[in-house]
């Protein structure tokens, strides 16, 4: 890592070298390693150590983004100079009005030394538990065990410093029950996320994927249709990533193609369904200011079923008169302002309550190869992976082939029967984002189709 | 730099390494958009590192690092070796390359005009006249028109005595309008000449001029606004289709070309991408598509996203068949998967994304040979059935066997020809079956290699470059639509 100052440093060269109007610095320091497993041994274990630099100078109403990843003077010197180059061949931005000024963002901890220094004989001991207990099982492990240490800074010429270190240890894995002849017969999923790596229990992620491997062995395929399912928070993680990208956003409200247009004030879920983002929540992977160097505000989507707002940046925010809320991707930005932080309310039922509340249901682990079908309805296709079983009298009976689905989210979260006590922190791929997701039950969840 | 790749291989064997390599990896990127009449971004952006793999222990190891100073690569190869050496605890067998590969060669990628030396001025402009004509058309809420390049410079070394450089190079560029409608909450978008942003190819600026952006911007505001109002594509249990290429293009990348990955098959990426159920005793005798499917691997064909001299291991690029008359023939392999799987040697499809990543197995370009079909006489021929064209969205199981896909536009042909847009279109099934339904497929006229730059694989996530040659292709007793 190199630290707030070194950090500094390099930005307040940048901002000399620049004789733009205005310029912003990001700086972006990424240490992270990753083991990976598969048929219960280690088969690609890695490192990477980078610092990405992203300058965009600002001339009048013209602006260049340029980037790279030397550090040295002579190559923070060249990428100013790109950066000029481009803005001098850009057109007016007649939208520009100016880069953000500074102010405050919290500080939250979220940097643990014990994760940032993790070595790779300790990531194989853990994954080494899990593929011992998975061998004892005569069930196959794979899963990749990674451990991250970032710092993120941002400055501009208008006096904006912000600097977050984090740190974030993700683990999944998925066992596969195998017979003698290497036929895959069934398989279960788990994964755990948590700032500090030393808070992964190799053992209760083994214990969670192997049995649910163990009891969906020999699956039976089962009629598409409507059913009553029970979703593991793993499968909730999909809803949220959806409305975040397809709804949640100034953008998408101002390219008239987010289900919340005209909607803000409105009903548009059940009314148990609060969702929000937080980028300083201290227990997620807090990042509390976006790539402007804003502080993010918390932002309610859904309060109790009611649509009421969605998350801006400076470009998205000046067009309808507001202040961003901080939630701002680099520089150039085709995707506008973007929720990293999505939490969504737990409820009050145990997930072993809302189990017997269903008399003939589906149980689904988790959700794999989502598209989106329709964004107005937030349509998505998918298919069930990794544990999905039938349901009945309240009990877990049988394992099921997977299914495809082809069901809106939006009418998902308007035919919810409960939505569980317990949540669960994810570390989603979507740009680093985090999020949790409570279990829920849902009636007329709609399957397509199965696998063979 | 080849001092510094002489010194990490001298380093690797000294501290014990049986086997190393090292990528010294430089990419620049540019990427020029617009949306609505105004230059919504030019970016570009410069990275450069190495990656040093090696084999201790019986074990792999990989270590990169974005600084190029020989310190630092001391310091990298110790790291890939301390990780090997903590891989070893938990391994299953030692990791074995098969026969050692030697190459001293370089190769870079034909281009006629290079991409980062035209004005930008002039790629602005191009994009601008394309976007003023979509915005043109009333009823357009939002158009957007983009190129980006990609210039990669990479040079490879290894303990077997391989030197080789490279130089790859991209040209892309799409258009895209969006129409909307609150009324009916209708989105509907159409894309030029691919989706998901823009169509891509290891050539230069001539390929950009070549698409005709701003010559096909009407029509593809004036499909997507007809979409608004054109009827809901009817569901049907078995309905003949007809692809157009781009579409069929990304069927042949998801439904053949990832479940030929033998990475895949031998449960490396299980727990991430999935597996196959292409396993090994279906090499040679199991029946994939019917006699007109025709599939190769081509890592040489011009202009594909594919395409290049030598892979990540230092292997020549190579086409093999992968479906001969329907039967399924050959994977895409690495050196250690052909070893272990007694293939020999490795056809050469090992392919990292950039510095920081280990090579894995991605497809080069898979292509669905040409048929005897002409478009016209394809589409005379068939007396009921729906035209769709070019990807909407896509959906396929984690062993690559029931697949949905959505399409932006659908023609009903009726009697032999195209009579009524269809929005919405979706068509759904399971991948031999479809395949072995595939009655007839579109001669060389219509056959295009398209480009995919955005095939996700890996962990952490590696972004490859894939190419897919396809002509339009017909398909009979095919589910159609589950939108509702």
């Amino acid at each position: 890592m190199l630290g707030e100052n070194k950090i500094r440093e390099i930005t307040d060269q940048v901002l000399a070298f620049s004789k733009a109007d205005q310029t912003e610095v990001i700086v972006r320091v990424t240490e992270s390693a990753l083991t990976r497993f598969a048929n219960s041994y280690i088969h690609q274990n890695v490192a990477e150590n980078d610092t990405e630099v992203r300058v965009r100078v600002v001339y009048g109403k013209k602006i260049g983004v340029a980037s790279s990843n030397d550090l040295s003077p002579e190559g923070l010197k060249r990428t100013v100079g790109t950066a000029r180059a481009i803005a001098q061949l850009q057109r007016e931005d007649p939208e520009f009005q100016s880069l953000p000024a500074p102010q405050t963002a919290p500080r939250v901890e979220a940097f643990v030394d014990q994760t940032a220094s993790c070595t790779p004989e300790q990531r194989a001991h853990v994954v080494g538990v899990l593929c011992k207990k998975a061998k004892a099982q005569n069930v196959v492990a794979a899963g990749a065990f990674s451990t991250t240490a970032t710092e993120i800074a941002v400055a501009n010429s208008l006096g904006v410093f912000a600097y977050h270190p984090g740190t974030c240890a993700d683990i999944s894995t998925v066992m596969t029950k195998v017979t003698s002849v290497m036929t895959e017969t069934g398989s279960g999923y788990a994964s755990f996320t948590h700032q500090d790596a030393r808070q992964v229990n190799a053992e209760a992620i083994a214990n969670e994927a192997i049995d649910k491997a163990m009891r969906a062995s020999h699956p039976v395929a089962f009629e598409p249709g409507e059913y009553t399912v029970f979703l593991e928070e793993y499968a909730v993680l999909d809803l949220l990533n959806f409305f975040g990208m397809l709804g949640f956003t100034a953008q998408a409200m101002q390219e008239d193609r987010s289900f919340l247009k005209n909607k803000i004030g409105e009903k548009v879920m059940d009314e148990r369904v609060t969702i929000w983002d937080d980028g300083c929540a201290p227990h997620a992977i807090p990042l509390p200011f976006d790539f402007e160097g804003v502080p993010k505000q918390k932002v309610t989507f859904i309060e109790n079923g009611i649509a009421r707002g969605v998350v801006y940046d400076t470009p998205t925010a000046q067009r309808e008169g507001k202040p961003s809320t901080g939630h701002s991707l680099p520089a150039p930005n085709s995707m506008g302002p973007f929720p990293m932080h999505v939490f969504m309310a737990p409820g009050d039922t145990p997930k072993s309550e809302m189990l017997k509340s269903i008399e003939r249901g589906i149980w689904v682990t988790r959700f794999w190869y989502t598209r989106p079908v329709h964004p107005m309805k937030v349509l998505v296709t998918g298919m069930t992976r990794d544990g999905t079983f039938l349901i009945e009298n309240g009990q877990v009976t049988q394992p099921l082939k997977n299914f495809r689905f082809t069901m809106s989210y939006l009418a998902a979260l308007n035919q919810l029967r409960a939505i569980s006590r317990e949540t669960k922190l994810f570390y989603s791929d979507w740009g680093g984002a985090s999020r949790v997701a409570p279990a829920l039950v849902v009636d007329g969840f709609r399957f397509t189709g199965t696998t063979q | 730099m080849k001092d510094i790749t002489a010194r990490a291989l001298n380093v690797a064997q000294v501290r014990g390494a049986a086997y190393a390599d090292i990528r010294v990896v430089a990419r620049d990127t540019q990427r020029v958009a617009v949306k609505n009449g105004k230059v919504e971004a030019i970016q570009q952006d410069e990275t450069q590192g190495f990656g040093v793999r090696v084999i201790v222990n019986g074990a792999w190891g990989f270590a990169a690092s974005s600084r190029l100073e020989m310190r630092e690569v001391e310091t990298v190869v110790a790291q890939a070796i301390a990780i090997a050496k903590a891989s070893a605890h938990v391994k299953a067998r030692d990791a074995h390359l098969g026969e050692p590969v030697v190459n001293k060669e370089s190769y870079e990628t034909p281009v006629k005009i290079n991409p980062f030396t035209v004005p930008m001025n002039d790629k602005i402009d191009l994009l601008l006249r394309a976007d003023e004509a979509m915005r043109r058309v009333s009823g357009v809420k939002v158009a957007r028109a983009e190129m980006a390049f990609v210039r990669e410079n990479k040079l490879f070394a290894s303990t077997e005595g391989s030197l080789i450089n490279q130089e790859i190079v991209e040209s892309g560029c799409g258009i895209v309008a969006l129409a909307t409608d609150l009324q009916t909450g209708e989105v509907q978008v159409r894309s030029y000449p691919n989706s998901v942003g823009r169509h891509q190819q290891t050539r230069g600026y001539e390929f950009i001029l070549e698409q005709k952006l701003a010559e096909n911007a009407p029509r593809v505001a004036e499909e997507a606004v007809a979409l608004l109002t054109a009827e809901q594509c009817p569901s049907y249990d078995a309905a003949t289709i007809i692809l157009d290429s781009s579409q069929l293009a990304l069927q042949i990348h998801e439904s053949c070309g990832h479940p030929i990955e033998l990475d895949r098959v031998l449960g490396s990426e299980a727990a991430y991408a999935g597996t196959s159920f292409l396993t090994p005793e279906k090499l040679g005798r199991f029946r994939y598509g019917s006699e007109v499917v025709n599939i190769v691997a081509d890592a040489t064909v011009p202009g594909g996203l594919g395409t290049f001299g030598f892979d990540d291991e230092g292997v020549p690029a190579q086409k093999t068949e992968i479906i001969r008359n329907g039967i399924f023939v050959g994977y895409l392999t690495s050196r250690e998967s052909a070893h272990q799987l007694g293939l020999g040697k490795s056809n050469g499809t090992m392919r990292a994304d950039g510095w920081a990543r280990p090579p894995i197995i991605r497809m080069t370009n898979i292509n669905l040979l040409p048929g005897t079909w002409d478009v016209d006489a394809l589409i005379a021929d068939t007396d009921d059935g729906i035209w769709m064209e070019t990807n909407r969205s896509w959906s396929i199981d984690d062993k690559r066997l029931n697949f949905q896909f959505g399409t932006e536009l659908g023609w009903e042909i009726k009697g032999g020809k195209k009579t009524r847009l269809l929005k919405n279109a979706t068509y759904t099934g399971i991948t031999p079956q479809f395949w072995q339904a595939c009655d007839a497929v579109c001669n060389e006229k219509a056959w295009i290699v398209w480009g995919t730059p955005n095939c996700g694989k890996g962990q952490p996530s590696q972004v490859a470059h894939t190419g897919h040659g396809a002509a339009p292709a017909r398909f009979r007793g095919v589910r159609v639509g589950v939108i509702r």
